[in-house]
């Protein structure tokens, strides 16, 4: 099959959806590759580049829909392009299936099979071919870098000897891809970062990144992503009530806000109002990312850089990954490259469309003809669903009383069984037994209780020394053996005198390696 | 008057036995502790023998001096990773001068029978004053001293075998099993009343081999992984046979010390027995139950890596927590493992170890171990404090422990130690298991951690693979 990148057409569009690397692997999949010429040239490939990786270089674009059977691109094709999709071709590209119906239907009834790379779905198999994923990662990263050139201050605080500068503080609501991707790149450039997200289970992820998670005090359960493919869902009025009061509270103190927070086929939700802009210090930046979708923040224009009466930089580009065309091709060459290897299962050039299979089924919005957007949902779960985690019931006070009582109560009964059937025990043995035999006893009953007291307080690590201490004092038994040899009789003599030599052994030996164990500890 | 004077020493005494054991339950405390233990033995000895009934105090000084240098010798010789034979063959020595003393009493109530009291001591005065039901008490308490004793000296020379490796570890049985006991049990009850009528010496001789054997099979039927709960059970039986012996002689601070050391042997082996999940009454009666189906398959095969690929994953991780097990005991590799934590701290880095409460073959091995290497106790942690930090810890380190970080303890209901909580170091991003080879454990059971994808095994004796990596972390 032959596999053909044209030149994007849209404006300022900098990418390509093949680069010479991708193309060399395509090859090995049994295809043969074809750019139109200059494709490459804005990310920085050159035609010759293409040619040298075995890729043939065509004229023009419509010599290349001509040759190619499946074309590969990074923007929806523009009207042009649609009108020359034709039957049995496969387009592989970002589509915006949602928002384009039409797009759809006029590629389907062309013939035309269409793979939109956003539809790919979020399960771990698919990760390689995620292009969203791989954007969002460069947006996350440029959106700081871009912040950084029209913020005034370091991101780092630093002492110098002209002076003290306090590091930048950066808020970043949304901690998807980009807003991660946003988060690293912020500590790593030094600045105090914060994140936020309407999905509690990314705390943990937040918090790895090195950034701290803005925790809500609201006590309405957040819904769990996972239940969404991983993604942010609608939250409740009051939730964004609550959201919106920690933002406001937050925005005097933010140098920088980068703005990720995308609900999947909706306008973008608005978390930074018009207030909090101008409560925010001059010279501050906010970049939103989702100004393609409206924007997190309602003054954002998108595609341009504005800046407000007070004196706070908002910028609304959308074009964050052309902006690094060389790396965002690099990356989304390698997306599609997986895609047609999942294409190609037997690797002999072959295209062969399984509508079976979960992720190219999820991915593919017409086919033989029919739209087939929107996909059924995948057989496999994108996110192992959380278990919900046990809440441990709180009890009124009447019920925690009643249960104190109950317990209270089931103590005292077996207390009071044990001490009466020990009791009835003890009697009967002093009924038989005689006094001088009881007065022992007493002493032996008191002794084991002080046993038990004594010996549950015992730290766990010093279990060894309590073994070794109490078999050094288990050699008492030498006193039982001088008491006896005192005898006239040799062979009494002769046992005890084993006795006390042997009990003599245990109770050097003992204290000993206790006092040897018990050094060792200390404290650093 | 020397009465009054050896009771007054003997409350002195015993209060102090008791500060002994209380103050253990703190590091600094213990220190003190032992020193209270070692003035009321100095105490106790010292009064009894200028007390009343003791004769030939030269010989027994010379023969407590005698014992003493050996005892001193063991001592200081043994290497902190034998602690657990050493308590185990001292309590044999407890086991078996618990019988002579008993047997002891049993030839002073034939010689108060035949001849004159005032010959054989105060022991036999003490004898000859008491009224026939005192002595067939009597008799019941030196044949009970005698029998715990026997069972403690055998019980204690076969665990001593077990955990010295001079005897097989695993849990063996002579034909008949738990029959064999009950009917050594049946025996020795038999040689009781045989004795009480007869008082002849032939049925005491009888019940002690019958004690013998009880103690020898009943430890052959224990495996090796639950033998710390054994060297503490048996110390709770030489406790017992010392209070016994009290009994028969009347010696209260016999009674009262020979309680203390029983109940909290008694104490020590519950403890452990609830940290393994297992049955006391079980693990006494001989090791594992056998397994309620078949046990989940292990798939997957173990990934080796060497001490490069250690020492990078060390040198890029935050926080790593350390499990030792026996196998770091067996290798004498806790220095090494102290200077590779010393030198992760230098670097700023969290490290911590984690200890499971039956690791190493007795309780507090480990930290004992690890105390000897001079690590801090405070980044010792017990099993609870630490489980839950796994998932945020970027590198666990296993050196030689084994079933206590099986994770079929909880996902293989089948597995004979199913339930027994484990370290779950499974959950940290990567784990690496120093061990020598791909066999199985104590309890030889498979361990599905080591097949896990975080898992790389760094085969090799612990000592030499930690040597090999020291120098690579810088």
């Amino acid at each position: 099959m032959k596999i053909g990148a044209p030149k994007e057409t849209f404006p300022n569009e900098n990418r390509v959806a093949m680069t010479p690397d991708s193309a060399i692997q395509l090859q090995k999949l049994g295809h043969e590759c074809v750019v139109e010429t200059g494709a490459g040239a804005a990310a920085g490939f050159s035609d010759a580049a293409y040619k040298e990786a075995g890729v043939s270089v065509v004229k023009t674009a419509a010599a290349l829909w001509k040759a190619a059977d499946v074309v590969v691109k990074v923007r929806q094709p523009d009207a042009t392009e649609a009108k020359r999709l034709r039957d049995g071709q496969t387009l592989i590209s970002f589509f915006n299936p949602a928002a384009n119906e039409k797009l759809m239907a006029q590629a389907a009834k062309a013939g035309a099979n269409v793979i939109a790379m956003e539809m790919v779905p979020r399960i771990s198999r698919a990760q390689k071919m995620d292009a969203l994923s791989s954007m969002a990662n460069i947006a996350g990263y440029r959106a700081v870098i871009e912040a950084g050139n029209n913020f005034g201050r370091f991101f780092t605080g630093q002492v110098t000897a002209a002076g003290k500068v306090p590091p930048a503080k950066v808020l970043v609501i949304g901690a998807g891809v980009a807003g991660l991707a946003a988060i690293g790149t912020s500590t790593s450039l030094g600045a105090i970062t914060y994140a936020f997200d309407v999905r509690p289970e990314v705390a943990e992820q937040v918090e790895s990144m090195g950034a701290e998670f803005v925790f809500l005090d609201f006590e309405e359960e957040q819904q769990d992503g996972s239940a969404s493919g991983g993604y942010a869902s609608v939250s409740s009025p009051e939730f964004a009530a609550a959201q919106l009061a920690k933002f406001r509270e937050l925005a005097p103190d933010m140098d920088i806000v980068i703005c990720t927070a995308l609900i999947p086929n909706r306008e973008a939700p608005e978390l930074w109002t018009k207030d909090m802009v101008e409560s925010m210090k001059p010279g501050s930046v906010i970049v939103d990312l989702a100004a393609e979708k409206g924007g997190n923040c309602k003054l954002t224009v998108m595609d341009e850089k504005i800046v407000t009466d007070n004196g706070v930089t908002i910028i609304g580009y959308t074009d964050f990954p052309s902006r690094m065309a060389t790396q965002a091709s690099t990356l989304y060459g390698n997306n599609i490259r997986h895609m047609l290897s999942d294409l190609t299962p037997e690797k002999d050039g072959v295209i062969n469309h399984d509508m079976e299979d979960d992720v190219i089924r999820g991915a593919t919005v017409t086919f033989g003809k029919e739209v087939t957007f929107p996909p059924p949902p995948p057989k496999v779960a994108a996110i192992a669903a959380q278990p919900p985690k046990e809440k441990p019931k709180e009890l009124t006070a009447e019920e925690k009383r009643a249960v104190e009582v109950a317990e209270f109560k089931k103590q005292t009964k077996t207390q009071v069984t044990m001490l009466a059937v020990g009791a009835a025990l003890i009697l009967g043995v002093g009924l038989v037994a005689p006094a001088s035999f009881m007065q022992h006893f007493i002493v032996f009953v008191l002794s084991v209780f002080v046993g038990f007291q004594v010996i549950w307080g015992v730290a766990h690590s010093l279990h060894t020394p309590l073994m070794a201490v109490t078999n050094a004092i288990s050699s008492i038994i030498i006193l039982g053996a001088l008491m006896q040899i005192g005898s006239s009789s040799y062979l009494v003599i002769l046992l005890a005198a084993l006795s006390v030599f042997m009990a003599g052994i245990n109770i050097f030996g003992g204290f000993l390696v206790t006092r040897r164990m018990l050094a060792m500890f200390q404290k650093s | 008057m020397e009465f009054g004077f050896t009771t007054a020493a003997y409350v002195v005494a015993a209060v102090l036995f008791i500060l002994s054991l209380g103050g253990l339950s703190g590091q600094e405390s213990a220190k003190r502790a032992v020193w209270y233990g070692i003035a009321g033995m100095a105490l106790a000895v010292v009064a009894t023998l200028i007390g009343p009934g003791s004769g030939y105090w030269l010989l027994s000084l010379i023969l407590i001096a005698g014992g003493g240098i050996i005892g001193y010798q063991l001592a200081t010789r043994v290497q902190m990773t034998q602690m657990p034979e050493l308590v185990a063959a001292m309590h044999s020595l407890v086991g078996l001068a618990a019988v002579f003393v008993g047997y002891i009493a049993h030839f002073e109530i034939g010689n108060v029978a035949t001849g004159d009291p005032a010959l054989f001591g105060t022991f036999a005065e003490l004898i000859a004053k008491k009224t026939i039901v005192e002595i067939n008490i009597l008799r019941v308490e030196l044949v009970l001293g005698i029998f715990i004793g026997a069972v403690t000296f055998t019980g204690s020379v076969i665990a001593y075998g077990k955990l010295a490796g001079k005897v097989d570890s695993a849990a063996t049985k002579l034909p008949g099993g738990h029959l064999l006991n009950a009917g050594a049990g049946v025996l020795s009850l038999i040689c009781l009343v045989w004795y009480f009528n007869t008082g002849g010496f032939v049925p005491l001789f009888v019940l002690t081999l019958a004690a013998l054997f009880i103690g020898y099979h009943l430890i052959m039927g224990i495996g090796g992984a639950d033998m710390p709960v054994v060297v503490s059970m048996l110390n709770s039986y030489s406790g017992w046979a010392a209070a016994a012996i009290g009994f028969s002689l009347g010696n209260d601070l016999l009674i009262v010390v020979g309680a203390l050391v029983g109940s909290s042997g008694a104490i020590l082996s519950y403890i452990m027995c609830k940290a393994m999940n297992r049955s006391f009454i079980s693990v006494i009666l001989g090791g594992f139950g056998g397994p309620a189906g078949e046990q989940m398959a292990v798939e997957g095969e173990q990934v080796a890596i060497d001490a490069d690929g250690v020492a990078t994953a060390l040198n890029e991780a935050d926080s790593v927590i350390i499990i030792p097990g026996y196998g770091m005991a067996v290798a004498q590799a806790q220095t090494a493992v102290a200077e590779l934590v010393r030198k992760l701290r230098d670097k700023g880095k969290d490290v911590r170890f984690a200890i499971h409460p039956v690791a190493g073959r007795l309780p507090g091995h480990m930290n004992v171990l690890l105390a000897e290497a001079k690590v801090p106790y405070d980044i010792v942690m017990e099993m609870d404090e630490i489980n839950d930090d796994f998932p945020d810890t970027d590198v666990a380190i296993v050196i030689g422990s084994n079933d206590i970080v099986n994770p079929a303890a909880q996902d293989d209901p089948n597995s004979p130690i199913a339930g027994m909580p484990v370290l779950e170091c499974w959950k940290a991003k990567q784990v690496f298991v120093s061990k020598r080879g791909q066999g199985t454990g104590y309890s030889g059971i498979e361990n599905p951690l080591f097949f896990k994808d975080n898992t790389r095994m760094f085969y090799g004796d612990a000592k030499a693979s930690l040597d090999s990596l020291l120098p690579k972390i810088d």
